[in-house]
């Protein structure tokens, strides 16, 4: 559904990505894995149009993906960004209304009551300003606030970045309710275990290029990959 | 004479009208700084606008309709301008946005020149609002209370906006991280169009409003310029509050300086401005802490 095909980006005068190759699944979830400065979170920020693609291309359902992050959210794709990028000056409700506005009308599958059911702990901070959050908080609404938007692709940056074992324990069974529900999911980590255990498919990363592609079981079993490309 | 009531009554109204006026001019200038990072040195050349089509417009279609459409005007000259220039050097950096900008001051300068000459207009007020009013014990001319009371309103009906609707989430949240509006479908782009159109509409009504009090020259614009970005720095980028805070600030340290301790009225507020830099340099009330 998801096709980025020898991709080059960067930051300004660096280039982090080199070519990468990569396929995510209708319904299925791909884990990217690979080390800090591998080009992980570069793919997501180029995939969302946040940072100018150099070199190949990328296309989403069949069709080119468009250029600005505007019109790649408005095509179907949520993003849920490592740093979590919950707006501040906003009430949590409004920071879930906000998201829901365009994408959330007449017949949408999640609805602000369905992401509560699944976050009730949102349910109670919804008068709450988006900066009175605790880290975990801020992760349930950033990942309430892009299933609103209905999409039919949600790409998570490392969801589980320092979070509490309960909470990440919280963060997984939820994900795994929503892969269980047939979303499909590019989701970055660098919790292995995390990621194996909700991933369909792997990818691991290295200097901005896919340098493994297998199967979850495939790389738990190998200690060579988790040694050579993992640090593990 | 500060022993007396009236005296403080008085200089209060005149620091509260001077306040008003430079909100008015403030409010689109740090609101499109905040949302767009863009800095806009034009915001005054479009005040000096708002008080030439206003006092043109006075002498035939009376003052009421030169007031209401005057801002129209500059909103639609802002249009202009942001089609033909501002949309353009969206991705430019400031530096470059700050010579176009200030180059552009001086293209509407000589614009105004070639349009209505060099000599300065005049714009009689409408003659409900000519005379005195009685207010707390003193007589307060009842123009300078208008603009008071229209500085509050619009003040009051901004702050409903950005607070309660949704196109003032969207705001806030453009001004908070446009990168994640973004990416929430939310077309930034076109957000900050209707702002920066709003943010001209009001430059205009400022310089409307302002038209019969002063003299309307051309310099006027580059005269208001300095204050009002004496406000936003002080106020902090991007927010209401600031542009409020600062407005209120800078009109009572200015009228109350002249009065009080005119020898020092002059550096008074650029003392503040250094003070505030020293120990808040992002400014009173940012909208990114």
């Amino acid at each position: 559904m998801l096709d980025l095909d020898a991709v080059s980006s960067g930051y300004g005068e660096t280039q982090v990505l080199y070519g990468l190759s990569l396929k995510a699944q209708q319904g299925r979830v791909l884990a990217v894995l690979g080390r800090n400065g591998a080009g992980k979170s570069t793919t997501l920020k180029t995939i969302m149009g946040l940072l100018p693609r150099r070199g190949g291309s990328i296309t989403f359902e069949g069709r080119p993906i468009a250029a600005r992050p505007f019109d790649i959210a408005q095509s179907g794709i949520a993003y849920v960004p490592e740093t979590r990028d919950i707006f501040p000056s906003l009430t949590v409700r409004e920071n879930l209304e906000i998201a829901a506005r365009r994408f959330g009308g007449k017949g949408a599958d999640w609805t602000l009551d369905r992401v509560v059911d699944l976050f009730p702990r949102l349910g109670e901070r919804m008068r709450n300003g988006g900066a009175e959050l605790s880290g975990g908080e801020q992760q349930m609404l950033a990942i309430a606030r892009g299933l609103l938007m209905n999409p039919r692709l949600l790409i998570l940056d490392e969801p589980t970045e320092g979070l509490a074992p309960i909470i990440v324990k919280l963060i997984h069974d939820k994900l795994m309710e929503l892969k269980q529900a047939g979303l499909s999911m590019v989701l970055v980590e660098q919790n292995f275990g995390f990621a194996t255990s909700l991933a369909d498919d792997v990818v691991v990363v290295s200097k901005g290029q896919v340098v493994w592609s297998g199967s979850p079981a495939a790389i738990r079993a190998d200690e060579a990959v988790q040694h050579r490309w993992l640090g593990v | 004479m500060t022993q007396d009531l009236s005296f403080w009554t008085l200089q209060t109204l005149n620091a509260l009208q001077l306040s008003m006026l430079l909100f008015l001019l403030s409010i689109g200038l740090t609101v499109i700084f905040g949302l767009m990072h863009f800095v806009n040195l034009a915001h005054g050349a479009l005040y000096a606008l708002g008080a030439y089509i206003a006092a043109t417009l006075a002498g035939t279609a009376g003052f009421w309709a030169a007031i209401l459409l005057a801002p129209l005007g500059v909103a639609l000259v802002g249009v202009v301008l942001y089609g033909g220039l501002i949309r353009r050097m969206r991705k430019s950096g400031p530096m470059a946005q700050v010579l176009v900008t200030f180059g552009l001051i001086f293209a509407l300068l000589d614009l105004t020149r070639i349009l209505w000459g060099d000599l300065a207009l005049a714009m009689s007020m409408p003659a409900v609002l000519s005379g005195q009013v009685d207010l707390l014990g003193v007589s307060y001319p009842a123009y300078r209370l208008f603009i008071i009371v229209l500085g509050a309103a619009i003040f009051a009906a901004l702050a409903l906006v950005l607070a309660r609707t949704q196109i003032g989430a969207m705001i806030r949240a453009g001004v908070d991280n446009d990168a994640m509006a973004a990416c929430l479908g939310i077309n930034v782009e076109r957000l900050f169009f209707v702002v920066f159109c709003v943010g001209c509409a009001l430059a205009g009504l400022a310089g409307a409003v302002a038209a019969p009090l002063l003299s309307v020259t051309p310099g006027m614009g580059l005269q208001i310029l300095i204050p009002t970005l004496i406000v936003i720095v002080i106020g902090g980028l991007g927010s209401l509050k600031g542009a409020i805070a600062g407005s209120l600030i800078y009109g009572f340290v200015q009228t109350f300086g002249a009065v009080l301790a005119p020898q020092l009225a002059s550096v008074l507020i650029y003392a503040l401005l250094a003070a505030v830099l020293v120990i808040k340099p992002v400014g009173l009330f940012p909208a990114k802490g």
